[in-house]
């Protein structure tokens, strides 16, 4: 139960895209990869080569610390495929760095019970074929 | 005329039977709908020279839009000066809003607009029809989702729902009151799916799906069609029922457009179509008699009751607190055929038919007393959302 990312059914995953390669690839280097504005560094998210702040087309990925916070989240329990592990935990997270970009992910390596919105979150990744997905654990505030 | 909406009215409806099984193909259902649609406006298919759908033919086998425009037009042999499909737009009203437009450019005089699920059959084949695959790839709008092992909209609502269980502290005794007023309703609706009431034991018994949404929250697929009649008003004069007109329409988009990153997940995209319908009237929200509030969630239902006004923003629950304001009875009857929670899952067209069913005074059993002059609808879902304004005006 304290591990709710063991799912035996495989994710269903992203078709990598000129735009998004940075995002679900980054975790092969254990780096978490959002597109900002290298004019007037604002993250755009999802990625995209427009800045809506500054109008900038020089927007590219950059990493960003990995930190966020839980701004809402689900326990989900139904079974929507067979072999599919739950209950597990979706969560938009934002990022430390600017919290109107918002990350759908799951909170694994923790009590699912213990998860609360506001809660200090860091990414970790898991491999799934080409991608990486990231992932997000609770840290201590302090960290 | 300022607003061109008013200028147009619906002039006739029709529904198939709906059912978890319906045992003739979603073509035939979809013809049930419109031809006692087109003879319920006294209409003839010559008659008909517009059709609009929200959201066209999706090709696939999952039963959410097993039917288009052109099955539906080449079944009937229309002649059109406009036709249309759209996806990409306000929910599923978008199909309604455009119609206003095309009737407003004089493109066409009477519109024939529908909705056809036939998601309880796909689902007998469920695995083989499922969007998704283990390990396979997934599309928009489920592309930043799926790889979370979110699958499906309760995934995407249940975010949303929390946080705005959170922001706004409603109690689940109180979110219980949408899903117990439809059943209620229900009961007194022979064509809905499910019928025997529900009380606050059932809900909480019920299994949750993913947090906060419980079964009881869920809408029902179903197989069915609905179909209405948009036609222009000195058009609309010649027809059957007594002239009800649509009186302001919400159709913006305010928002990031994008399920992921919507400005508030807490009230979705309802705040700004809200405010730009009560811009085009006279009315306010006393003035509404009957309100059909999109319930794809019970959440759906609680951010229209807000965002439209009938009670403060993050104040629902104390709004909804025992049921009796939003009863058959109360002094705002919600979704009185029982809503797609337990009416089944129309796709907000179930809404635009009971709207009608009761200004045009046919609820029997259902019928809300005094007279409904004016209907509230809306439909909502992350960012799709659209309302509207049914005035009855003879």
């Amino acid at each position: 139960m304290d591990d709710t990312d063991k799912t035996h059914a495989a994710r269903s995953l992203p078709f990598l895209t000129v735009d998004n390669r940075d995002f679900w690839t980054g975790g092969a280097n254990n780096r978490l990869l959002i597109f900002r504005c290298n004019s007037c560094a604002y993250y755009v998210h999802p990625p995209t080569t427009f800045c809506p702040r500054c109008e900038s087309r020089d927007v590219g990925a950059q990493p960003v610390s990995g930190f966020g916070t839980i701004f809402s989240f689900t326990m989900n329990y139904k079974k929507w495929f067979p072999g599919l592990d739950v209950p597990y935990i979706i969560a938009f997270v934002v990022l430390e760095e600017q919290d109107d970009v918002r990350l759908v992910s799951n909170i694994v390596d923790c009590n699912p019970d213990d998860v609360r919105i506001g809660q200090r979150v860091k990414v970790r990744f898991e491999q799934a074929s080409d991608i990486w997905v990231p992932l997000f654990a609770p840290v201590s505030d302090l960290s | 005329m300022k607003y061109p909406e008013k200028n147009v009215a619906i002039t006739g409806i029709g529904q198939s039977r709906v059912s978890r099984d319906a045992g003739v193909s979603p073509l035939s259902l979809t013809l049930d709908a419109a031809l006692e649609a087109i003879a319920d406006a006294g209409l003839e298919r010559s008659d008909i020279d517009g059709m609009s759908c929200w959201p066209g033919d999706y090709q696939d086998a999952s039963g959410m839009a097993p039917v288009g425009i052109p099955a539906l037009q080449d079944a009937l042999r229309l002649k059109l000066g406009w036709y249309s499909n759209c996806r990409e737009t306000a929910g599923q009203f978008g199909a309604i809003f455009n119609a206003i437009a095309a009737i407003s450019a004089n493109l066409c005089r009477h519109v024939l607009i529908f909705r056809t699920m036939y998601q309880a059959t796909a689902r007998k084949t469920s695995f083989a029809n499922a969007s998704f695959q283990p390990g396979g790839r997934a599309f928009w709008p489920y592309d930043w989702f799926a790889p979370y092992h979110a699958y499906a909209a309760a995934s995407q609502q249940a975010l949303y729902f929390s946080r705005y269980v959170h922001e706004s502290g409603i109690k689940p005794e109180q979110v219980a009151q949408i899903a117990l007023i439809c059943r209620q309703n229900a009961s007194l609706n022979p064509a809905a799916i499910y019928r025997t009431p529900i009380t606050l034991d059932d809900y909480f018994d019920a299994p949750i799906i993913s947090s906060p949404l419980r079964l009881f929250d869920c809408d029902v697929p179903i197989d069915g069609s609905t179909a209405i009649i948009l036609s222009r008003v000195d058009c609309a004069r010649d027809t059957r029922n007594p002239l009800t007109r649509i009186e302001a329409i919400g159709s913006s988009m305010q928002y990031r457009n994008s399920w992921t990153q919507l400005d508030d997940p807490a009230t979705q995209a309802l705040p700004g179509v809200a405010e730009m319908m009560w811009g085009r009237t006279d009315l306010s929200p006393a003035d509404v008699d009957v309100a059909e509030l999109y319930d794809g969630f019970s959440f759906h239902t609680i951010n229209s009751l807000e965002a439209l006004g009938f009670c403060p923003k993050f104040e629902a629950g104390a709004f909804i607190d025992g049921g009796s304001r939003i009863a058959l009875d109360g002094e705002l009857p919600i979704n009185t055929n029982g809503g797609a929670l337990s009416a089944g899952r129309m796709h907000a067209y179930g809404q635009v038919h009971e709207a009608c069913v009761q200004l045009w005074g046919r609820g029997d059993r259902r019928q809300v007393a005094g007279d409904p002059r004016v209907a509230a609808l809306s439909t909502a879902g992350g960012p799709l959302a659209g309302c509207f304004l049914l005035v009855r005006d003879d």
